[in-house]
Order: C-alpha cells, then sequence, then structure tokens
C-alpha cells in the first residue's frame, strides 16, 4: 500500500507488470444487476463541453492576442480580445445555467478550496474573465491603450490556465476514462485550445496577420492529436480492461473521430490556404469545430466509463490483486 | 486547521483535528453495518425518509429481486440490497462465490430477453443445492479522505465535530461536481430541487446524544452505531467469529485507515466480493493523484504558453 | 417470520447468535430463510405429513422425553375398545356419519373405568343418552363450540385407566405409533417433496435439541392455520413439542405468530362469533337456556376453567352493572344467542342470499383481505346498510363504484341499493389504548396526537352509538329493549376529551365488592360481587395500577422480564410452566430451570409466575370427587385439561379426529398418497354460485398456488398501499415462479402473467426465482406460484387481489378458509371487461365445472 505520497503512480497500480491480467481477454466480474458503481456527472449538455471548448478557445485567444499587440497586428489582436471575452462571458454563462441552483452562482465565490480544481477554476475565471473583458471593452473603445495591454496581460496570464484546469476538473473525479488518463488530459486540452483560438484567428481576422495563427494551429492541433493518442494507448492497456473503449464507442466514438478527423482537415486546409488564403477560413473553422467535437466526445466518453461497471470493478480488482501479490512476494508495499 | 499530507490519502488518525476541530471534540462517530443478520426489512430506508423528510423516488418494480429503491442517490440515503445467488457448490475458505454465480443477473424488465438465473439443478430432488440471499443496507461511508468534501467548491460540504460529511442545503448550488468525485456513487443531485443531498449520518440527532434513525430502527442491529474505534474492535471481533463458525466468505470492507480512503466512517460486514453488492473493489480517493493532477496542469498551461509565443516568432505572415 | 415481524425476528438473530439452529420450512425462500441454517422447502399444505413423520421418526427412534412423556401426557391412557383408526378405515375415524359429515366422538374416549364414581356412572348414562340422538353434539360443532372450551379441551368425564410402560396396544402411545406408522421420510418426500435427507437433518437437530438440557420452539402463522386441516396442523406440532418434552419449558412451546399487532387481542375480547372474552361460549340457543345451562358442562371441571362460573357471572356483572342480579340470572337472557354457524364466510353467503342486511366493517377490508374476493363484493352489494370504518378509503367501501365486478358489470353500480356509510377512524397513536400481541402480551399505549378532521377511535365511536340508541330508546317499555337499556354503560372521559380507555381497562380487569380492582382471576366469586370484562385479563389494573403500561427495559431484568407489559394470565409468561420441573418438582436441568418446587417455603418459585396452584406439593394426589381447582394432582401442569395431561391423543373437542391426519387441500394437483379419502371429510363447503370448486388433480389447473405477505405491505394494503415510502419499495403486485414453471409456461422475468382459477383470473408482474423450488414428488414436479396478497383498487399501487383466486372451504373447527388453491398461469395480461368472465367460463368448461356443483 504506498504511503503518504502524492506523486503515486496515478492511475492503475503496477501498470506494465507481468501480474496483471492482459486487457485482451475479456474480463469476468460481478456487479450488481450490471448497475453503475459510481455516479456520472449530472452536468448538462452542452453547457458542459461548450463551456469546456469556450475556456480553450478564451485561453488560447488570449495568447494570441498578447502576441498580436506586441507584434503590431491590430486585426488578429482585436479578433483575439474579443474572442477571449466573449469565449468569457459566453463560459459563464453557460456556467451558472448549468447549475441546480443558478441563483445561488456567488456561493462559489464563498471559499477558496485548492483541492477543489472547480474552486481554483472559479477564480481563474474570474480573473481571466475581469481581465479580459476589461482588454476587449478597451480594444472597442480604443481608451487607455497601456491600461489596455495590461488587462491583456492579466488575460494572457491566466488564460493557459483556464485552458488546462478543466483537465484537473474532469480528472480529479472518479470517472475511470478521466481520472485514469489525468496525465494526459491537460496537454489535450491545452492543445485543443490554442487550435481553437487560432482557428478563430484565422476565420476572423485579416489574412495578412494570419501567420502566428497558423503556426499556433498547426502547433496546437498537431499537439492535441498525439497527446490524444498517448491519453487513449495509456488507458487501453494495463488496468485489466480497455478503458478507452467508451470513446470508440457507438456515439462518442463517431464523436471522437470527427474531432480529429476535422482537426487533420484543418492542418491541410492550413497547407493548402498558404497558397490560397481562403481556405485558411475554412481551415479555422474545421479547427474551432474539431475542438468543439473533442470536448463533446470527452464529457460523453467519460460518462459512459462512469455508467458500466466494469471499467470501475475489472481495473480495481487488479489494482487491488496486484497490490495483493506484491505484498505476498515480499517487495515494496 | 493543519494541512499534512496525510490530509488527503493515507492513516489519519483524528480527522476533525486535520479539518480544523479544537482538540476537545468529540469522539468520530460512525456505523458498523453487519449484513450478516440484515433482514431486508428496510425499516432503516423508512426511518431515514422519514426523520429527513425526503421525498419518495418514483414507484418502479425493478425485478432486482426485492430491490426496488436501486441505489443511494439524492433520495435515497439507505439502500437495501439483494442479492440472490444459486449456491451448488460448498463456498470454499476464503474465496469469493462460486463460478457458476458469476454475473448474476435476474434481468431487468423490458430489456431485450433477461437471463434467467443459472438454474444449479433443479433436476434434482427438491431442497438440495439451495441459495443465498445476501441483504445488506448501504449507506454513505463518511470517509476518512472525501472525494466529495474535497472537491466541493463552495464550502457547502464539510466535516463535522463527529467526523461525519454532511452538505448544508443552503449553501449548496447544485454544481455537481461532488457526484462524480465520489468513489462509492453515494452523493447526487436531486433533479427538481437542484442541490446535491446525501445521509447526514443524522447530524442534528448526534448534536443532542442522539441515534441515527436507522440504527435505530433496525431491528437486528445490524446496523451498529457508535464510536468508530469500538465499532471497528467490534467488527473484528464478529468476523473472527463467523470464521470460528465456518463463516468463511465474511470480510470487512472499509474497515482498514490504510485503504484508499482512509478508512470509512461507515463500514461494513460482507459475505461476499464487494462489486456483487455494487461496491467499488479497491476505492481510492481521487484527490490522492492531486499532485500528479496539478502538476501535468502546469505543465501544459507552461507548454501552452511556450507555443503561444512561439506561434510569434518566424516570418511574417 | 422475519418478513412479517420483523422486530421479533431480532430475538431469534439473537438466539442464533448464542448457538441455536433456526430451520425454516416454507414453500419459499424468504427473509427469514436467507438467515436460517437449514431451509426447507414445502409443498403448501402438507404440513401434516411432514410433522407426523417428526412424529414418527420421534416415536420410532424411541427418541421421546420418556419421563416427560409417561407424567404429563395422556400416552398412558387407555382408549376405548370401539375406537378405529385412519389405518383401519382409509383415512377415516370410527365414528364418522356420512350424511351429516361430522364425527360423533364417543369411540374416541378414554376406556369407561369399570369401578366408576356415582359423577362418572351419571356421565357416562348422558353421554349413552346423546349417543342415540347426537344432535347436541352436531349443534354444538355446527357452532364451533369446539374452540369455546377455553384455554384447555372439552371436558372428559373420567380420567381413566393408565398404562405408564407404555405397553399396551390400546394406550395413546401405541395407538399414536400406528396411526403415525406410514409417515416415513419416503412418504415425506413423495407427498411434500422434502428429500429424505433434509428431513432427517430436521428430525436430528429436533432430538439433539429437546430433552433435560436443551429445548427446541416451534413458530408459526398463517401457513398452518389457513387450512382446511389448520388446527390438526398446529395439534401435530403440539404432539411433537409433547413427545420431545418441550411444552412448558424455557425455548421451548409453540409460538403463534399472529397476523396483525392486536389480533390476539381481539380474540381475547372477541371479535368472533362464537365467543365472549376469555374464550367463555357464546350460549347456545337450545343448549343453553339458562345461565345454569350454560356453565354446567364445564363448571367444576378439574382445574381452574372449573371455575367458569364466577367468570361468566363477573362478565354479566361488567356488563348489565346493577342490573344483573341473582334473581335474573345476572341478565343472562339478555346475551346474544348462537344458533349454528354465523361465521364469517357464511355470514357473507347470507347476505348473498338477502339473509343479512346490514354490515360493519371496522378496520378490516374483506373485498381485499378475505378469501373469495367476489363472494365478499357480491355480499357487500346485497345489503341494505355497510358502515365502514377506516383510516383510508378502502375497496370494501368502494365497491360499489369501482372493482373487479363494476368492470366485467356483473355488478352495475346504479342497481346497488346498498347505503354506505364511511366514518373516518383514528389511528393508533391518535387514541389511547392497548395492543394485545402474538405472545399474550397487552402494552399500553399512550395518545400522541389527536386524530385529524372527523376522524374518531373506535371507543368514541361505539361508545357514542350506544349513548344515542339507548337516548332513542329511552322510556321504551318493550322487552326487546331492556338488554340496551339496562347495560352498564358509562365511562368517564380522560384529560384530552376522549371516553377513557385507561377505565374500560380497568372494567376488563375487574373490580370487587369494595369495587376497587381485583389482582387475579382467583378472586372473582360467582356470586355476583365481582365483576370483570374478561378473567384472563384480570390483574392487568392491579393495585389501580395500568400494568400493560409498564416499560423497564431489558437491559435491567432477568431474561423473563417481568416488568415489562402484562401477559394474560396473571402476567405469566410461559403456560404450563410446572412441565420445566421435574415430577418431584425439582429442575429438569440446571441450565433450563425455570420453575420449581421450593419444600422449604412450600410453594412454587422461580424466575416466571407458576402456572400451577402456588402452595401444591408435587406429590399431591386429588381426593376422589375433587372439583375445579382442588382437581389438579401435584403432578397435572396441563391445569386446564380436566385430567391435568397434555392431550397426544384428544378424545374429544376436535371435529376431525383425535389424532392429525394427513389430507390433501380441498383443491389439490395429487391424490392423497396416504389415504384413500382424499380430503378432510368434515370439512365445510360454502355453495354458492361465486364459489366453485376446482377439481382435485385437474389438467387445466396443475399448479399450486398460495398467497403470502411482504415485510413492506401490511395486510389488505390500507395501510402501506396508500403511503409513498412504503409504496416505493414494493410498488407494484407481482408473483413468483421458480425457473423451470418460467420455462413450461414461456413467462418473462418482470413481465405480465395471468393466473385463473375457476373463481377468477387475475394479473400481476411475475418474478422468475430461484427461491420458489420446484418441487419433485415421486415422478413429477410440483410448482408453487407464490402471491403477496396485499393488492386492491385503491391506493398509490393498485393492482389486481389474489384473494380474489380463492375458495372458500372452511376448517370444520373454527371456519377458518384455506389459502392453498390450484390454478393456470398464462403469460401476458388478463382480459378485462365482460371478456373476464368467457375467458373464466372456459377455464370451468375445460375443467368440468358445471352450473349445478356451484
Amino acid at each position: 500500500m504506498s504511503g503518504g505520497s502524492h506523486q503515486g503512480s496515478g492511475g492503475g497500480a503496477g501498470r506494465g507488470e507481468q501480474s496483471m491480467v492482459p486487457s485482451a481477454e475479456p474480463q469476468k466480474y460481478d456487479s450488481y444487476y450490471g448497475r453503475p458503481v459510481i455516479k456520472a456527472p449530472v452536468w448538462k449538455t452542452p453547457d458542459v463541453p461548450l463551456y469546456l471548448f469556450l475556456g480553450g478557445m478564451a485561453g488560447g485567444s488570449s495568447l494570441l492576442a498578447e502576441g498580436a499587440a506586441a507584434t503590431g497586428r491590430p486585426g488578429l489582436e482585436r479578433v483575439a480580445r474579443l474572442a477571449a471575452a466573449s469565449g468569457a462571458m459566453g463560459g459563464t454563462v453557460f456556467l451558472v445555467h448549468d447549475l441546480g441552483r443558478p441563483e445561488r452562482f456567488l456561493h462559489m465565490l464563498r471559499v477558496l478550496k485548492p483541492t477543489s480544481a472547480l474552486s481554483v477554476g472559479t477564480y481563474i475565471l474570474s480573473a481571466f474573465a475581469g481581465a479580459s473583458s476589461g482588454a476587449a471593452a478597451l480594444e472597442v473603445t480604443g481608451w487607455f491603450p497601456r491600461l489596455k495591454r495590461v488587462a491583456g496581460l492579466g488575460a494572457a496570464a491566466t488564460g493557459p490556465w483556464l485552458a488546462t484546469y478543466t483537465a484537473a476538473l474532469l480528472g480529479n473525479t472518479a470517472v475511470p476514462a478521466w481520472h485514469e488518463g489525468h496525465k494526459e488530459l491537460p496537454f489535450v486540452f491545452a492543445g485543443s485550445g490554442a487550435a481553437a483560438a487560432a482557428g478563430i484567428g484565422m476565420l476572423l481576422a485579416p489574412t495578412a496577420e494570419h501567420g502566428p495563427a497558423i503556426r499556433m494551429a498547426l502547433a496546437g492541433g498537431t499537439a492535441e492529436l498525439v497527446a490524444s493518442e498517448l491519453m487513449e494507448r495509456n488507458l487501453a492497456t494495463g488496468h485489466g480492461v480497455d478503458l478507452a473503449e467508451p470513446y470508440h464507442q457507438g456515439r462518442t466514438g463517431r464523436v471522437m473521430r470527427a474531432a480529429k478527423g476535422l482537426t487533420v482537415a484543418g492542418h491541410l486546409l492550413t497547407l493548402l490556404g498558404l497558397k490560397w488564403p481562403w481556405l485558411r477560413r475554412l481551415a479555422g473553422a474545421s479547427y474551432v469545430a474539431g475542438s468543439v467535437s473533442l470536448r463533446f466526445g470527452i464529457f460523453e466518453g467519460g460518462k459512459a466509463s462512469a455508467n458500466d461497471p466494469k471499467y470501475t470493478v475489472v481495473p480495481q480488482k487488479a489494482r487491488a490483486a496486484a497490490r495483493g501479490e506484491r505484498k505476498q512476494s515480499g517487495s515494496l508495499a | 486547521m493543519t494541512f499534512s499530507p496525510t490530509s488527503l490519502f493515507g492513516r489519519l488518525d483524528d480527522v476533525q483535528s486535520d479539518a480544523g476541530y479544537a482538540e476537545d471534540h468529540p469522539p468520530r462517530m460512525g456505523f458498523f453495518t453487519d449484513t450478516s443478520i440484515c433482514i431486508g426489512c428496510k425499516a432503516c430506508e423508512v426511518a431515514c425518509k422519514e426523520w429527513n423528510m425526503v421525498p419518495d423516488d418514483g414507484f418502479m418494480l425493478t425485478g432486482m429481486s426485492y430491490d426496488n429503491s436501486q441505489s443511494l442517490n439524492a433520495s435515497t440515503w439507505r439502500h437495501v440490497a439483494f442479492i440472490e445467488k444459486p449456491v451448488d457448490v460448498p463456498v470454499p475458505a476464503g474465496s469469493g462465490p462460486s463460478p457458476a454465480a458469476s454475473g448474476t443477473d435476474l434481468g431487468m424488465p423490458s430489456v431485450g430477453v433477461p437471463q434467467l438465473p443459472l438454474i444449479g439443478d433443479q433436476e434434482a430432488p427438491s431442497g438440495d443445492g439451495g441459495i443465498r440471499w445476501l441483504m445488506s443496507s448501504d449507506v454513505c461511508k463518511h470517509c476518512t479522505h472525501a472525494g466529495c468534501l474535497d472537491n466541493c467548491p463552495t464550502g457547502a460540504l464539510f466535516r463535522t465535530e463527529f467526523g461525519t460529511v454532511v452538505v448544508q442545503p443552503d449553501i449548496c448550488n447544485g454544481c455537481g461536481y461532488c457526484v462524480p468525485s465520489c468513489p462509492y456513487g453515494v452523493i447526487d443531485v436531486r433533479h427538481d430541487d437542484g442541490r446535491a443531498w446525501k445521509c447526514t449520518m443524522c447530524y442534528d440527532r448526534l448534536k443532542v446524544g442522539e441515534t441515527p434513525m436507522c440504527a435505530k430502527a433496525c431491528p437486528t442491529e445490524s446496523i451498529q452505531f457508535g464510536e468508530l474505534t469500538e465499532l471497528r474492535e467490534r467488527a473484528d471481533r464478529r468476523v473472527e467469529e463467523l470464521h470460528a463458525q465456518g463463516v468463511e466468505v465474511a470480510r470487512l470492507y472499509g474497515r482498514d485507515p490504510e485503504d484508499g480512503v482512509g478508512g470509512d466512517g461507515a463500514f461494513f460486514l460482507l459475505l461476499d466480493e464487494p462489486e456483487v453488492y455494487g461496491l467499488p473493489p479497491d476505492p481510492i480517493v481521487t484527490t490522492r493523484d492531486l499532485g500528479s493532477i496539478w502538476k501535468h496542469v502546469g505543465m501544459a498551461a507552461g507548454g501552452m504558453v511556450a507555443l503561444g509565443v512561439a506561434s510569434f516568432f518566424g516570418r511574417r505572415k | 417470520m422475519a418478513e412479517a415481524h420483523p422486530v421479533g425476528f431480532q430475538w431469534v438473530v439473537e438466539a442464533k447468535k448464542r448457538g441455536a439452529t433456526v430451520i425454516h420450512v416454507d414453500p419459499r425462500f424468504t427473509r427469514t430463510s436467507a438467515l436460517a441454517d437449514i431451509h426447507v422447502p414445502i409443498r403448501a399444505g402438507s404440513d401434516i405429513a411432514f410433522l407426523g413423520a417428526l412424529v414418527n421418526y420421534v416415536l420410532q427412534n424411541d427418541a421421546f422425553f420418556r419421563e416427560y412423556v409417561v407424567a404429563y401426557t395422556n400416552a398412558a391412557n387407555i382408549i376405548d375398545d370401539n375406537f378405529r383408526d385412519t389405518e383401519d378405515l382409509a383415512g377415516l375415524f370410527s365414528g364418522f356419519d356420512p350424511e351429516k359429515g361430522h364425527y360423533d366422538p364417543v369411540t374416541w374416549r378414554y376406556e369407561a373405568p369399570e369401578d366408576r364414581s356415582p359423577d362418572e356412572q351419571q356421565r357416562l348414562e348422558e353421554l349413552e343418552e346423546n349417543e342415540t340422538g347426537g344432535s347436541e353434539h352436531k349443534e354444538s360443532h355446527v357452532a364451533a363450540q369446539s374452540e369455546s372450551h377455553g384455554s384447555g379441551g372439552a371436558a372428559v368425564p373420567w380420567k381413566g385407566r393408565r398404562d405408564e410402560t407404555l405397553q399396551d396396544p390400546r394406550c395413546v402411545l401405541q395407538i399414536l405409533k400406528r396411526h403415525f406408522a406410514r409417515y416415513t421420510p419416503e412418504m415425506v418426500h413423495e407427498v411434500c417433496g422434502i428429500a429424505p435427507d433434509d428431513f432427517t437433518k430436521v428430525a436430528e437437530a429436533l432430538v439433539r435439541n429437546s430433552g433435560r438440557e436443551r429445548t427446541a420452539a416451534f413458530c408459526y402463522a398463517v401457513g398452518w392455520t389457513q387450512h382446511s386441516t389448520g388446527a390438526q396442523m398446529i395439534r401435530t406440532a403440539s404432539i411433537l413439542q409433547l413427545l420431545l418434552g418441550n411444552i412448558g419449558r424455557p425455548g421451548g412451546g409453540i409460538l403463534a405468530l399472529r397476523g396483525h399487532a392486536s389480533i390476539q387481542g381481539s380474540t381475547d375480547i372477541p371479535t368472533l362469533f362464537n365467543i365472549l372474552p376469555g374464550y367463555l361460549p357464546m350460549p347456545h340457543a337450545n343448549q343453553h337456556q339458562s345461565l345454569e345451562e350454560w356453565v354446567r358442562d364445564d363448571e367444576d371441571k378439574a382445574g381452574f376453567w372449573g371455575n367458569v362460573r364466577s367468570y361468566a357471572v363477573s362478565l354479566l356483572k361488567a356488563y348489565w352493572g346493577e342490573a344483573a342480579t341473582p334473581e335474573n340470572d345476572f341478565c343472562f337472557d339478555y346475551l346474544p344467542r348462537v344458533s349454528g354457524d354465523h361465521s364469517s364466510y357464511s355470514t357473507i353467503k347470507a347476505q348473498i342470499e338477502g339473509r343479512s342486511k346490514g354490515y360493519f366493517i371496522v378496520g378490516e377490508n374483506p373485498a381485499v383481505g378475505s378469501s373469495n374476493g367476489k363472494m365478499q363484493r357480491l355480499g357487500l352489494a346485497n345489503l341494505d346498510w355497510l358502515v365502514v370504518r377506516d383510516l383510508q378509503m378502502i375497496e370494501s367501501a368502494t365497491f360499489w363504484k369501482y372493482g373487479p365486478e363494476i368492470e366485467t358489470g356483473e355488478l352495475v353500480t346504479e342497481e346497488i341499493g346498498t347505503e354506505v356509510f364511511f366514518l373516518p377512524a383514528a389511528s393508533h397513536v391518535e387514541k389511547a389504548g392497548s395492543f394485545t400481541q402474538t405472545q399474550r402480551m397487552l402494552q399500553w399505549r399512550d395518545k400522541a396526537v389527536d386524530p385529524p378532521g372527523d376522524a374518531r377511535s373506535e371507543l368514541d365511536f361505539y361508545f357514542e352509538l350506544g349513548v344515542r340508541i339507548r337516548e332513542k330508546l329511552k322510556g321504551s317499555t318493550d322487552e326487546m329493549d331492556r338488554p340496551l337499556l339496562d347495560l352498564a354503560w358509562d365511562y368517564p372521559v380522560d384529560e384530552h376529551g376522549d371516553v377513557d380507555g385507561q377505565a374500560v381497562l380497568r372494567e376488563i380487569n375487574g373490580t370487587g365488592s369494595d369495587g376497587k380492582a381485583l389482582s387475579a382471576y382467583t378472586e372473582l366469586k360467582p356470586d355476583g360481587s365481582t365483576s370483570c370484562g374478561c378473567w384472563i385479563y384480570c390483574g392487568v389494573y392491579a393495585d389501580e395500577v395500568n400494568q400493560a403500561r409498564r416499560r423497564k427495559p431489558h437491559w435491567e431484568q432477568d431474561q423473563v422480564a417481568a416488568e415489562w407489559g402484562w401477559v394474560w394470565p396473571a402476567n405469566r409468561r410461559i403456560l404450563y410452566n410446572r412441565a420445566s420441573a421435574a415430577p418431584d418438582g425439582t429442575p429438569w436441568s440446571e441450565r433450563k430451570r425455570y420453575v420449581w418446587w421450593d419444600a422449604e417455603k412450600g410453594t412454587w418459585t422461580g424466575a416466571d409466575v407458576p402456572d400451577f396452584v402456588p402452595d401444591r406439593a408435587p406429590d399431591y394426589v386429588p381426593p376422589e370427587g375433587a372439583k375445579g381447582p382442588a382437581a389438579i394432582g401435584g403432578q397435572d401442569p396441563f391445569i386446564m385439561q380436566t385430567d391435568g395431561k397434555g392431550w397426544l391423543f384428544a378424545p374429544v373437542g376436535l371435529a376431525d379426529g383425535p389424532m392429525p391426519t394427513h389430507y390433501e387441500p380441498p383443491e389439490s394437483p395429487l391424490a392423497n398418497a396416504l389415504y384413500g379419502e382424499q380430503n378432510n371429510p368434515t370439512r365445510r363447503a360454502l355453495t354458492t354460485p361465486s364459489n366453485p370448486i376446482n377439481p382435485s388433480y385437474s389438467e387445466a389447473f396443475p399448479y399450486v398456488f398460495t398467497t403470502y405477505r411482504l415485510t413492506e405491505h401490511h395486510t389488505a394494503g390500507g395501510m402501506s398501499r396508500t403511503l409513498p415510502y412504503l409504496t416505493e419499495l414494493q410498488p407494484e403486485p407481482f408473483c413468483e415462479v421458480s425457473p423451470r414453471l418460467a420455462r413450461e409456461r414461456g413467462l418473462t422475468h418482470g413481465d405480465w402473467v395471468t393466473i385463473v382459477t375457476a373463481r377468477t383470473a387475475i394479473e400481476a408482474r411475475v418474478l422468475v426465482t430461484e427461491r420458489v423450488r420446484s418441487l419433485r414428488l415421486g415422478d413429477r414436479f410440483v410448482e408453487q406460484i407464490g402471491l403477496p396478497y396485499h393488492w386492491g383498487g385503491n391506493g398509490l399501487t393498485t393492482g389486481d387481489s389474489p384473494n380474489d383466486l380463492v375458495n372458500v372451504t372452511m376448517e370444520p373447527n373454527v371456519y377458518i378458509q384455506d389459502k392453498v388453491g390450484t390454478c393456470d398461469i398464462q403469460p401476458g395480461r388478463r382480459p378485462r371487461g365482460p371478456a373476464l368472465i368467457s375467458y373464466v367460463e372456459s377455464y370451468r368448461r375445460r375443467a368440468g365445472i358445471t352450473e349445478e356443483e356451484t
């Protein structure tokens, strides 16, 4: 039994050790009439998946905005600032709407609880929303340009956290397909957020200022694809059952494949768009759609992994068995 | 308030002090549910609902043996599970259910063609083989390391001076984060009400030195209430007693303060594997991995910044 | 017991923890079985075969508690030479009159002694007189007087000759042995479906746990009582327990688990037609034309029952107070009489035939809870008036508007002339009063809240009804009205403004000539100086204290816990506890000491109130001609019997035989494997068109069904199907079948099924479960369908009532119905409306049931 360390090997003890039952074979397991062991999130669709998307997109946009401001790309800067602010505002609306008691949304600010990603995220979002809205307002009105930069820098400082903290939000639950993927998921979200922000830029900003957006989209989209692949591979092995399965089956499987396809299409269109600029708009839209789809896929996939007891029971039994064997063989508890 | 590595994971003997209570706090109170003497009467379910004014949960015949409450949720805080298992081989010492009994599924109504249970030996003279009927009253575990409590952003969930975990309905705004945070699938949001609800271990009754309603109502004392340390000792003795009587399958669940949630404030004596009752075989509080989680988030955020900055280097285009 | 008495079951769990073996015999595997050590599935209704085989096992293996049996039972008694057993007469005893359908028990009696005392001679002559007429005996049985002989048996005219070596072929033990000789484990397998190994396991456990050092207890409920041989099923257990020496001993005995929290009280202070409080018999119109005639049969009978005159007169004084004087026989003439069978089902038949016009239904729901619902509702529809008092709008009150017969058109609302009065009733927390539960314990409940609206308690209602009736009759000169006008009808009102229940309890307890509460029924007098509403309850208000209200926790008392509540009689917790000591008065063992003779003090002493004359020495022999309590010998623990012994053989008192005999239930898929006589020959059929019976072993109705209870619901459902918290626990009506039956009939777990008998068809959801075992009897399987009977048309959860399926054939001693029958089961929902009638008729035709047979 690992002691009080927070640096435990995360999902699945003994990953890769021979004492684990290979997940290729269908596992025999008991359950209570096939009912879920844990409870799937009660969060609403489309509210929460859209919030995930908007947070990522807004976070990426805040970086794009500051970069554009620093390198004299006013068209891109304006688009990015507005995108960041609307993302933050829109996201906040969805979050409040998702509450069981929306009129009590301010209760989120009663405490700051470091152990709760939702609590931490509330403050990140508040700070970001304030900064990005301020920056956007000043952008639109043209007043106090230096204040605008300060606000913008504040947004850029909190933006990446806004884009990635949601991976902690999802990962710090009992949901198997999220918790066991908690190492890779932040990178998936970071990449996706960057691609989405860049996509907005490519969609709406003047083509002359596309450069950074293109680079960000290519890098972000690739990061998203690579991190997803890694996450799914790690989910599939070492747990006794394929935890990536919920992301591949049924409608969720189609959405996830669509997400990846749209991102890849975005890349293709971007590369083609180097020659034919108008294709970049299409690429931008593709990246945005891909990012939205990805969030829906992750969300639904997680819920599916919570609803089927096999994803909870089999890995836990394997883990307990491995621990028992390690104890028996005298190796480190 | 102390905050140490064991605040989130590992053995924590004084959970109330860790939560910030003064030294003279009351002893930690808990439940020991001995399912070997549960008669499935459901007095616990009714008594709980009556005292706590929990609404009824809908009228549906589930076909899950005599369990029509289905699971713990926002409007069922004590849930009696029923599992019928054919016994065609004697259950060997120390092992789990017989092979023939795996995946016991009496079938849910209107879900295709349900599986009839394995027959055992209906061709043989009656009375042999036989059947086991496991019954168990499930409840919130009031974990030492409670995922719901760690994740509640409003402070609605809090640790009481008795070491229990309680939701304050006047603060909860129904964000629902506690729901997937629970490794046992206990807490839930009441849909027409919007807030999260779960067992309070009758906090109002504890405050006046009274016993929670389920324990009070249980006729066979399957549900036992008292100081957690004393309950653990009692449970150890009971398991020994059962083993001596040849009931090798008896085991404790959630008793061990070194387990994945630091031990449960409400723990059980089971007569089969936990998953047979719908319980997780090896629950670990999700916040054990909090450090790793934020570390990777930080790395990703940093990576995103780097990516963002790097995007602006290169030819102007 | 875990299903229906979950709180009481905690003591079984406690016993099990301390090493007791728990055996559960039941057609289904219930929540009791889940905690039992051994579960024995049995074919419903075949219990006498099983218990009789246990008796046989004990006798064949010489495993009976010899000292106990010789000293305390009538095992040694010699029976009349003319007695013939079922072994001789293909399933009948001697004395059966096939025309009249009943027995004359004269050949069952103890052999008449050759040198007779004058009393015995007189009795013999009386009996011989009756032999020729026999009409009195028949009347007596028709009027269920067998139940009226108090807690003991009917009187035997003499104690008779005994052979304590138990060798005489005509002694009871040998007769018993012969009677049960063919009740072997193999026979049990063939009749009950119980494997010989399981049978042996049970028999060995019983024997191992009986004797000086250990005792075994039986607990039973309606799985024994609700049969056409119900009384005899319980008798078989009594015989077994007497043979094993388990009666009157701690941890032994037979506990009747009653079906309702105070139903014991409603037989003690009875709501049954044939008894008065304390099990005094209702006087018979022909046989008892005076007080003298009424008490004569039992007066001076050996034992405390011999003081019946005191109990009877004190009761009359309680009813008519000042007006009851020695000159007018203490108003004996005012008591209503029985003239025959006025039992529940016969009354329904009378309602259907227009002979009974009015009905009070108080805290009961016969449209759901009584057998043959259609018959009940047809009766209700033919009344002039009906009063229903209940907490909820029960089906018996709404039969005219909703109900199966309205749906089929057999009854039409506009054509029903019954005037229905519905009066809301107070619940048990809204009034003060006592419950008498299954252990004979009275527990007083205080009032907690006022009843809502117009709801009132029964006490308030009946008292007020009496006041108003008497007001209307005031000044009448008609003799008919005197019984009402002369009633002692004054009760004080308590602090809540309710009629004072404690005053009523005190009246039940009884008062002496000084007006003070009595302490024991031995204080009751025959001369009118004492008044007592129920002699067995005398003592509940001793010392002017409501003893039933005592609540000293058990952890502050010994295991008898005599200071919790009050048990009748005399707060005696175990009856016949003289038997817990050996004939010489010493305890059978240290481990099982309970009550014993203290020679120094010259009294019986012990943990409980001794059930014996306190100062009667163990070696006391009653003188010739002794009467009443004086006739109790020092070794006669069964003080309510005239001979002071437990009766292995009942020479008199039971309508269907001196010993239990296995007969098939009136509806059965099998022929009687033991005898040519298929069914109980003295059973009472109820012929009315709505009560046809399925023929035995009929192809149309190949399965057995039996009704039972669930923990979550209460009787006919008025108090549970109307509450959300209970309804959600068992939200829909269902039946339980074995997987084999499901395969045979194509039934799918969770789907609807239809169950049909000659009476009607109902629908329910089906749970396919291994807890219902297919029973193998010989070379065939017998399938049983289990039906929780709680459902009816009103409430949060509604459904068809399983009791609508049941045929009414009555047990001959107490007129109880059977809850077992035969049926068919088919997948799918039942036909609705008039189509239901034709569906049922098609089955009747297939079974060959013609109109004439109904």
